[in-house]
C-alpha cells in the first residue's frame, strides 16, 4: 500500500467538485439566461474530460496499489474517513464516465425540450459517478453511489416516455432494495472488523482472517449471507439476470440521451463494485459459490441475446444486448475467483480475463453510448417512430447514417479491428482454461447476438426503402463532427487495446494474485 | 470525574419562552404581526442560547443550571441541569420551534393565542429536557400536554377527503385521544415514580437515583410501567394510535411541533428515566415466553413492529398527511429499537434519531401542511395528483425531495447516520432482528416515493381551470432553509452531535446500564 501523500495536489476531490459546481452554477445562470444552460453544462463536462485526461496522464501505470490518494479525518467513532485513490479500475472508470456524459450533451444537442434542469441533474449524476469510482471507504462511497441514483431517477421520470413513471419508480426501488441489502452487509462487516476502508478490509480478506471473524460473530453461515447480500446489491445495478427485470423498461423508457448515461456510465458502476468490493472482500465466498456465480453469468449472456432477438421495439433490443455484453465482464470476474493454488499459467489466465473485463467495459460503455445515440438521432428524425418494423431500406435515403451505425452495431457484435473484440476475446482466452464449460456455453450468446443485431441490420436498413422515410435527411456536417471521435475510438482501440491494457496492467496482476486464502 | 459546570442562562429558554407567551397575549389577538414577532423572536432567542451551551460544552460533562430547594422535606429540588444528551435535544427544540413559528406564519384565526399556547408547550419542552429532578420533569410534561389539547382543538383541521373516502379525523376527536393517552401514559409514569421514590430514600434527584440500587426484582416490576408510560409518547406500537390522527389533525406549526419534539418527549424520558434509573429491569426474567425473555426483546419487538407497521399503513395512505403521520410511528420505532440494542453506538443512534426525526418530520409536515394544503385545500393524493405540483410549485416539490431523501436515509442526510448507527447496534446484539428492519427500510423507502411521486410528479391530465396557486412566502422559505441545512449539515458532519451524546453515554449517569445489560 502507497502512503498517503500528504499536501499533494487534491485532483480526486476536485474531478468530483467540478461537476457539482457546475451543476448549482447551470442553476444558478439559469435564473438570467436560461439558453446558455447547455453551454456551460458542457463546457464543464468538457474540462472533467480534460481534468480525467491530466490524471490519465499523470497516472503511474508501473505503480501498485492506490495512486493520488487524499486521507482526512471525518467521523472516527463511525469509522468514518475520507479517503480517494485510484488504481487501473479508478482511473478507466473516471475517463469513460467523462466520455460518455460528454457524448450523452453531444446527443441532446438539438433536444429542445431539455433545460437548466435536465443539464443540471446529469451534472449531477456525473458528479456521483466520480465520487463512486474514487471513494475508498464503504460510507463515503455509499454516499455517491445513492447520490447517483436520485438524478437518474427523476432524469427517467420528468423527461422520459410515456410509462416513465412506472418504469422509473421500478428502477428506483429495485435498486434501493439492493442497496439497503449492500448496507446492512457492510454494517455486519463494520461490526465484526471495525473499519469500512476497502483497502483495510481487503489486506485483513487476503489475510485469510475476514471469514473467520464473520463467523465468530455471525455464526458459520454469517460470512455467506452477507457474501449474497453484497452481490445481490451489485447484481442489480449491472444487471446480472435474474435482477435485471428493472432494465428494459427503463432503458426504454428513458430519453435516448439518458439511456445513454445510463448503459454507458451507470452500469459500469456494478462491476466497478464487483472487481472493487466482492472480489477483493469476498474471494473465499466467491469460490465456493463458483458453479451458481458461473451460471448466474451465462444466463446473462444468453438468455438477453435471445429476449433482445425476440424485441419490435429498437430500444429494448439494445437495451437487452447491454445485459448481454456486462454479462460477459461478470463472467470474467467470476471465473478468476476460481481457486488455482500456484499454477503460474493459470494466473495468466486470471489477467487475460481481468483486462478482457475492462476492455469490455471500456469498450461497451463507447458502443453502447454510440448506439442509443444512433437511436437518439432516428428518433428525432422518425418523430419518435423506433419500431424494428417500422423501418427498412434506410440505406437509400440515409447512408452516411448507416455506415457509421453500422460501425457501432459490429463494434457491439465483437468484429476483430474493433473495439468490442479484444475484450471478449480476452475473457473468454482466460474463461475457457479456468472454466472450460462455461466459456462453451457462453458462445451461444456470442451467436445470437450476432443473429439478432445482423437482424436489426437488415430488418432497418436493409431491403426496399420504406417511402414514409423517403425524405428523411441524413446526418449534418455538426452530427458527424461529434459523432466522429467516438466512432474513431472504437477504431483505435480495436488496433491498439495497449491503450488501456498499458494503464490497467499493474492492477490486474495484482488482483489475479489475490486469489488465496 | 469533572468539576461542576454552571451554565444558568439555559434555564432562560424554558423561562422566555412562558414569558413570550404573557407577551404574546397581551399583544392581543388585534395585533397579529406583534404577536408574531414576539413568538419568533422568542424562539430565536431559545435557539440562539442552546447554541451557544452546545458550542460551550465540554464532552461529558453535566451542566448545573439551577438547583433550589423547592420541597426539602421530600427531597424535592428544583433542580435544572444538561449532559449532552439533553442538549442535543434542547437544541433540536430551539430549531424547530424556530421553524414551526416560520410555517404558521399564515395563522390569522386568534392569533396571539395561537402563539401563547404554542410558547407555552415550547417552554413546557425545554423544561422536561432541562430537568434533573424526577418531579420537575414531570411537572413539565404535564404543563406541554395542556396547550397541545388546545392547539388541535382550536386550530386543527378536520380533513376533507375525496367524496367516497372516510370521514376523516375530526379535530376534537384527535384533540382528546392526544390528550387521553398522554394523560394515562403520565400515570403509568407517576406510579413509577412515587415507587422509586418510596424505595430509593426518599430523593427525586436523578443524580441521586441513578445512584441508587434498586433491588433486580423491584426494577423488573417498575421498568416497563416507566418505559411504557413514556413509550405511548413516542408512538410505540400497539400504543402509537393517538399519533397519526392527532399530527394529521393539528395545524402545520403543531404538527411539526408533536412529531418535532413531543414524541421525543417520550423517547428522552424511556432513556432518561426508564433505562437511567432502572437498568436491571432490562435483565433477562429466566424464563422464555413466546421467546421473549426480558422486557429488553418486548420492547425491541415492539420498536420493530412499528418499524415495519408504521411503513406499510403509510403505504396504502390517501390523505397525504397520514402518510407523514404514520411515518412517524415508522421513525420513532427506530428510535426504541436503537434505545433496546442497549450498546453504545445503538444508544447513539437512537438519540441520533431522535434528532435527525424531529428536523425532518418538521420538514415533512411544513410541505404537506403548509405549502400544499394552505393552497390547494386538500390532502387527497388522489385529488392532488392532477394538480401537477411539481410545476405549480416547484419549492415545495424540491424541499419534498429532499425531504424524502433524509426521510428514506439516503447517505448525507442526518436519517443515514442515525439509522446507520442503529442498524449497527441491532447486528450488534440482536442479529436476528436487522433483516426485518432492513425490510422495514425498504418498504419506508416504497411509502415516501409513493407519497412524492403521487403528489408532485403525476403524469396524466391536468386539471383545467385551476387558479393559480399562491406563491411559496418568504417565511416558508427561511424555515424550509433552516431545516434542510440543520438535517444535511449533521448527515455530512455527524459529529456535531456524536461529540455530544457518546462521551455522556459514557458517563457516571449510565453506569448502572453499561455495567447490566451493556453489550
Amino acid at each position: 500500500m502507497s502512503a498517503v501523500a500528504s499536501g499533494a495536489f487534491p485532483w480526486l476531490s476536485l474531478i468530483t467538485a467540478l461537476p457539482l459546481a457546475g451543476a448549482l452554477a447551470v442553476l444558478l445562470l439559469s435564473r438570467w439566461h436560461p439558453s446558455r444552460a447547455r453551454d456551460l453544462a458542457v463546457t464543464v463536462a468538457a474540462a472533467a474530460l480534460v481534468l480525467a485526461a491530466i490524471i490519465w496522464h499523470r497516472f503511474d501505470s508501473n505503480s501498485l496499489g492506490m495512486q493520488f490518494q487524499e486521507l482526512h479525518g471525518w467521523a472516527p467513532s463511525l469509522g468514518v474517513s475520507y479517503r480517494l485513490g485510484i488504481d487501473g479500475l479508478g482511473i478507466l472508470m473516471l475517463m469513460l464516465t467523462a466520455i460518455v456524459v460528454l457524448m450523452s450533451f453531444a446527443a441532446s444537442w438539438a433536444n429542445s425540450k431539455q433545460g437548466p434542469v435536465y443539464f443540471a441533474l446529469v451534472l449531477l449524476l456525473e458528479a456521483g459517478l466520480f465520487g463512486t469510482f474514487t471513494a475508498l471507504n464503504f460510507v463515503h462511497w455509499f454516499l455517491f453511489w445513492e447520490l447517483s441514483l436520485i438524478p437518474a431517477f427523476f432524469l427517467v421520470r420528468l423527461w422520459g416516455g410515456k410509462k416513465s413513471a412506472q418504469a422509473s419508480t421500478q428502477f428506483f426501488l429495485y435498486t434501493m432494495v439492493g442497496s439497503v441489502a449492500l448496507l446492512l452487509a457492510f454494517l455486519a462487516i463494520f461490526l465484526a472488523v471495525g473499519s469500512f476502508d476497502f483497502i483495510a478490509l481487503t489486506s485483513f480478506a487476503q489475510a485469510g482472517q475476514l471469514s473467520a471473524t464473520l463467523a465468530r460473530h455471525f455464526g458459520p453461515g454469517g460470512a455467506k449471507l452477507l457474501f449474497w447480500a453484497a452481490f445481490f446489491g451489485f447484481a442489480v445495478k449491472t444487471p446480472v439476470v435474474p435482477f435485471h427485470t428493472w432494465l428494459p423498461a427503463t432503458y426504454a423508457e428513458a430519453p435516448s440521451e439518458t439511456t445513454m448515461l445510463l448503459t454507458g456510465a451507470m452500469s459500469k458502476m456494478g462491476i466497478y463494485g464487483l472487481l472493487r468490493i466482492l472480489l477483493p472482500i469476498f474471494p473465499e465466498q466467491m469460490h465456493r459459490a463458483l458453479t451458481l456465480l458461473l451460471w448466474l453469468a451465462i444466463a446473462s449472456i444468453v438468455l438477453p441475446a435471445f429476449a433482445a432477438w425476440a424485441q419490435t421495439d429498437l430500444k429494448r433490443t439494445f437495451a437487452y444486448s447491454s445485459i448481454n455484453h456486462l454479462g460477459y465482464c461478470v463472467l470474467g470476474v467470476c471465473a478468476v475467483s476460481k481457486l488455482t493454488g500456484a499454477d503460474t499459467n493459470l494466473a495468466t489466465e486470471k489477467a487475460a480475463a481481468l483486462t478482457g473485463v475492462l476492455l469490455q467495459a471500456f469498450s461497451h460503455a463507447l458502443t453502447a453510448a454510440a448506439l442509443f445515440w444512433f437511436l437518439a438521432l432516428l428518433e428525432r428524425r422518425s418523430g419518435g417512430i423506433r419500431g424494428l418494423n417500422d423501418f427498412g431500406g434506410l440505406r437509400k435515403a440515409v447512408p452516411v447514417f448507416t455506415g457509421l451505425m453500422g460501425i457501432a452495431i459490429f463494434c457491439s457484435l465483437g468484429l476483430p479491428g474493433l473495439s468490442g473484440f479484444p475484450g471478449e476475446f480476452l475473457i473468454l482466452k482466460g474463461v475457457f482454461p479456468l472454466a472450460p464449460w462455461a466459456g462453451s456455453l457462453s458462445l451461444l450468446g456470442l451467436l445470437v447476438t450476432a443473429v439478432f443485431l445482423l437482424n436489426a441490420i437488415q430488418r432497418v436498413f436493409w431491403g426496399p426503402l420504406n417511402g414514409r422515410w423517403a425524405a428523411m435527411p441524413d446526418l449534418t456536417t455538426a452530427e458527424l463532427l461529434m459523432l466522429a471521435p467516438a466512432l474513431a475510438l472504437m477504431l483505435i482501440l480495436g488496433l491498439y487495446p495497449q491503450l488501456i491494457a498499458g494503464p490497467v496492467h499493474a492492477t490486474v496482476m495484482q488482483w489475479a494474485g489475490q486469489v488465496r486464502f | 470525574m469533572l468539576a461542576p459546570a454552571l451554565s444558568p442562562t439555559l434555564a432562560w429558554t424554558i423561562y422566555l419562552s412562558f414569558l413570550g407567551a404573557l407577551a404574546s397575549l397581551f399583544a392581543g389577538n388585534k395585533r397579529p404581526q406583534a404577536a408574531r414577532v414576539i413568538a419568533l423572536l422568542t424562539a430565536l432567542a431559545g435557539l440562539a442560547i442552546s447554541i451557544s451551551a452546545v458550542v460551550q460544552y465540554r464532552p461529558g460533562e453535566v451542566l448545573t443550571v439551577a438547583r433550589l430547594p423547592w420541597i426539602p422535606q421530600l427531597g424535592i429540588e428544583y433542580h435544572l441541569a444538561a449532559d449532552g444528551i439533553s442538549l442535543v435535544l434542547v437544541l433540536l427544540t430551539g430549531i424547530a420551534a424556530t421553524a414551526g413559528i416560520l410555517f404558521s406564519w399564515n395563522i390569522e384565526h386568534r392569533t396571539a393565542e395561537f402563539f401563547a399556547f404554542y410558547l407555552a408547550l415550547i417552554g413546557g419542552v425545554y423544561g422536561v429536557f432541562l430537568s434533573f429532578d424526577l418531579l420537575l420533569l414531570f411537572v413539565f410534561y404535564e404543563i406541554a400536554i395542556i396547550p397541545k389539547y388546545f392547539l388541535i382543538a382550536i386550530w386543527g383541521s378536520s380533513p376533507r377527503l375525496g367524496q367516497k373516502g372516510h370521514a376523516g379525523t375530526l379535530r376534537e376527536y384527535a384533540a382528546m385521544k392526544l390528550a387521553l393517552y398522554s394523560f394515562a401514559g403520565s400515570g403509568l409514569v407517576l406510579a413509577g415514580i412515587i415507587a422509586a421514590w418510596v424505595v430509593g430514600g426518599q430523593t427525586m434527584s436523578l443524580q441521586a437515583l441513578a445512584h441508587t440500587s434498586f433491588s433486580a426484582h423491584f426494577q423488573m416490576g417498575v421498568f416497563p410501567l416507566v418505559f411504557v408510560g413514556f413509550a405511548v409518547l413516542a408512538g410505540m406500537w400497539p400504543f402509537h394510535t393517538w399519533a397519526p390522527g392527532g399530527h394529521a389533525a393539528a395545524p402545520t406549526g403543531a404538527s411539526m411541533l408533536l412529531a418535532g419534539v413531543v414524541m421525543k418527549l417520550g423517547a428522552y424520558g424511556c432513556l432518561r428515566v426508564a433505562m437511567m434509573l432502572f437498568p436491571r429491569g432490562l435483565d433477562p426474567w429466566g424464563i422464555h415466553l413466546l421467546g421473549l425473555g426480558s422486557w429488553r426483546d418486548v420492547f425491541a419487538l415492539l420498536g420493530l413492529i412499528g418499524i415495519v407497521y408504521g411503513a406499510s399503513i403509510a403505504l396504502v395512505q390517501r390523505d397525504f398527511k397520514l402518510v407523514i403521520g404514520y411515518s412517524s410511528v415508522s421513525h420513532m420505532g427506530f428510535a426504541l429499537l436503537g434505545l433496546m440494542t442497549l450498546n453504545q453506538i445503538g444508544l447513539d443512534g437512537a438519540v441520533f434519531q431522535m434528532f435527525s426525526h424531529g428536523i425532518i418530520a418538521g420538514l415533512l409536515f411544513a410541505v404537506v401542511g403548509r405549502m400544499v394544503y394552505d393552497r390547494t385545500h386538500t390532502r387527497d393524493l388522489n385529488e392532488l395528483a392532477p394538480m401537477h405540483l411539481a410545476r405549480a410549485i416547484p419549492f415545495a416539490a424540491v424541499v419534498f425531495i429532499f425531504a424524502a431523501m433524509a426521510s428514506i436515509g439516503l447517505p448525507g442526510s442526518s436519517g443515514f447516520i442515525a439509522e446507520f448507527q442503529i442498524l449497527i447496534g441491532v447486528w450488534r446484539s440482536l442479529p436476528q432482528m436487522a433483516a426485518v428492519a432492513g425490510f422495514g427500510i425498504v418498504v419506508g423507502i416504497a411509502f415516501t416515493w409513493r407519497a412524492l411521486t403521487k403528489a408532485f410528479f403525476s403524469s396524466g391530465p391536468a386539471n383545467a381551470a385551476e387558479d393559480p396557486l399562491a406563491p411559496i412566502t418568504w417565511p416558508e422559505r427561511l424555515g424550509a432553509f433552516l431545516l434542510l441545512a440543520t438535517t444535511l449539515a449533521v448527515g455530512l458532519y455527524p459529529r456535531i452531535l456524536t461529540d455530544l451524546i457518546l462521551p455522556s453515554l459514557d458517563s457516571p449517569l449510565f453506569e448502572g446500564l453499561r455495567t447490566g445489560a451493556w453489550r
